[in-house]
């Protein structure tokens, strides 16, 4: 499997993670010239934004260190064009981090809410 | 709560003074990774990268959550690598690898390896003693550093060669790898500058004499002479006739030493007064130290013992001036743009000189071509007011035939060495509960007032200070002199005659 079909099985796992908790997905792959955003979800009480990060194995480390402070920083920026492109005003939103280890088809998944 | 939570301790060094440091950690959720708080310098903040290789690469998988150390107080800042070991034993703590109070109280100082291994730091004995001074008595230290730590005796030291050794001697179970302890450290130690012996020189026995009551009182001393006169030789021989350094005194030279980097702990606790002799075209800089946080100078390295200063009007006035406060107050306050800092640097200075640029302006058969104004200019080099300080100034004449094959047998330092420290112990004795100890720190209000000296006596200083060649400063210095003289000759109490000799020995002549 390569690094692109783990990254859409991992975010299609995210996905249904969401639903699972209730919350509603209101897109997702939202691309725009500066980069992509996973997920965009409402859990009830805000607006989130969602990056996913898989891993076949921890060798390499959690999915979850790979996750730098400036590619949340980046996310934030991207958060902010997506808001922008909205008609109505969105009170709040933040961060969130999913990060998926594959196991071999067990996937194990931590979710990393408000990240900074 | 308590789970997730580590704690440690580890000192934090300013000079050879310590401030206990406690280490916290806590895991808590968030993006995996390590953040430091609690003033760190650069090294500090680098540690957690060799924890992080040091601890995977001992087998020991982190939880993914984020763990933040904090290093209190906040407002001291801690320099260097030696927290390593204290981070990564609360991180290890907060992780649960063993109980988590254990690690609570145990000093810990060390840099650590990708591999986990321990290496040596600089200023474990320091580190040893401020611990010591505020309450603990368990210290780990890596194994390199553990002869140096037990150099006290009261401390309970650990010396460790592996953090995984660290982590299972607090209760947890980590396999250790199979590699070598760091086991020795890389001493820029030089070995002791070799000491020389009063029985090697030829005639100047008025300088014998004189060195003689320096060592006694540890007065400071500026010796003019003639190139090959002995002056060089003279200075060599002072370590050897001063009394060993007592308990106290040893642990701060050695605690300096280990700041340095040059201690040499094979003989155990080195009771030798250190001899200093910088070369005349050391900065002032090099001379106070302080330039970077736990550097020191040759002042401090030279604390306790002798600094010896050959070609002293060949010093930059930088470094002569540097000079005043070591010798008025015994320390260096320093205060750079990365912090203060006080240096301990009380040293017995030892000055030579030339008696004029060529060298040959001394004795009856002089060969000097030198101007006046030259040899004015080379001796105003020595500024009044250091000169002030300087207690005993003699002149070596050049030596004659008679001086060389004297049949007389010269006196060895071992003779001398024992006349100075029966010449000390009365000072011990004098001094009891006072702040200071030998007659050259008494000050001069305090031996006027114990010696009540009639007006008959005093005559000749009076006299002096009224012409103007004593100074008050150089009246106190006499009367040091003269409690000096008087204690080598075994009387509590100088007389006329030892303050007549004493302003001999304090008053260049022909000058």
């Amino acid at each position: 499997m390569d690094t692109k079909t783990l990254g859409r099985r991992g975010e299609l796992i995210a996905v249904e993670h969401l639903i699972d908790q209730g919350w509603e997905i209101i897109a997702t792959n939202w691309r725009c010239r500066h980069g992509e955003i996973d997920v965009i979800a409402d859990d009830g009480d805000s607006l989130v934004f969602v990056e996913v990060k898989t891993r076949t194995s921890a060798r390499a480390g959690h999915p979850l260190e790979a996750v730098t402070a400036g590619k949340i920083a980046t996310m934030r920026g991207l958060a902010l064009r997506w808001l922008a492109e909205q008609p109505e005003w969105i009170p709040r939103f933040r961060i969130d981090v999913i990060g998926i280890l594959w196991n071999g088809g067990r996937p194990e998944i931590s979710h990393v809410r408000d990240a900074r | 709560m308590t789970g997730n939570l580590g704690r440690t301790e580890s000192i934090a060094l300013l000079g050879i003074s310590g401030t206990p440091v406690i280490i916290e950690a806590s895991v808590n959720d968030g993006l995996p990774g390590i953040d430091i708080v609690g003033l760190p310098d650069t090294a500090v903040s680098e540690s957690r990268k060799r924890i992080r290789a040091a601890i995977s690469n001992l087998g020991i998988t982190l939880t993914s959550r984020r763990v933040t150390v904090n290093l209190l107080p906040g407002g001291v800042k801690k320099v260097g690598t030696a927290f390593d070991l204290g981070i990564a034993v609360a991180i290890l703590a907060a992780e649960g690898l063993f109980p988590a109070e254990r690690a609570r109280g145990i000093v810990h100082c060390g840099e650590l390896g990708l591999d986990g291994r321990l290496h040596p730091v600089r200023g474990v004995l320091p580190s040893v003693l401020a611990g010591l001074r505020s309450g603990f008595t368990r210290f780990v230290v890596p194994r390199a550093n553990a002869a140096e730590a037990r150099l006290t005796g009261d401390a309970v030291v650990c010396g460790a060669g592996n953090l995984a050794e660290v982590v299972n001697t607090l209760g947890g179970h980590v396999p250790v790898p199979l590699l070598p302890a760091v086991e020795s450290v890389d001493t820029d130690a030089l070995p002791p500058a070799a000491t020389h012996d009063l029985a090697d020189v030829q005639g100047q026995d008025d300088a014998r004499h004189g060195l003689e009551v320096a060592a006694a009182g540890g007065h400071h001393l500026l010796m003019t002479g003639t190139p090959g006169a002995g002056k060089t030789l003279l200075a060599g021989c002072l370590p050897g006739l001063l009394p060993a350094l007592d308990e106290e005194a040893a642990c701060e030279v050695v605690a300096l030493r280990s700041l340095d980097g040059t201690l040499d702990v094979s003989a155990g606790l080195d009771r030798t007064p250190p001899f200093e002799a910088p070369h005349h075209r050391t900065t002032a800089a090099a001379m106070v130290g302080g330039s970077k946080p736990g550097m020191i100078g040759v002042f401090s390295r030279a604390h306790r013992g002798v600094l010896f200063m050959d070609e002293a009007p060949e010093f930059s006035r930088d470094v002569l001036e540097a000079l005043r406060q070591p010798l008025e107050n015994g320390r260096c306050d320093i205060h750079r743009a990365w912090g203060s800092v006080v240096l301990p640097s009380r040293f017995q200075l030892v000055l030579a000189a030339n008696p004029c640029p060529c060298g040959a302006g001394i004795g009856s058969s002089s060969r000097c071509r030198c101007t006046p104004l030259n040899k004015r200019r080379y001796r105003n080099r020595l500024s009044g007011p250091l000169l002030d300080r300087v207690d005993i100034q003699l002149e070596l004449m050049p030596l004659g035939p008679a001086d060389l094959h004297s049949a007389q047998p010269r006196e060895g330092s071992a003779e001398v060495a024992g006349r100075v420290a029966a010449a000390r112990e009365r000072q011990t004795a004098r001094y009891r509960e006072l702040e200071w100890s030998a007659n050259a720190q008494a000050p001069g209000s305090w031996l006027r007032e114990a010696f009540e000296f009639r007006r008959s006596e005093t005559a000749p200083l009076d006299s002096a200070l009224e012409r103007g060649v004593l100074t008050m400063r150089g009246y106190d210095r006499v009367i040091r002199i003269a409690t000096t003289l008087a204690d080598l000759d075994g009387r509590n109490r100088p007389g006329a005659d030892d303050l007549l000799s004493a302003l001999l020995l304090r008053i260049r002549e022909g000058t």
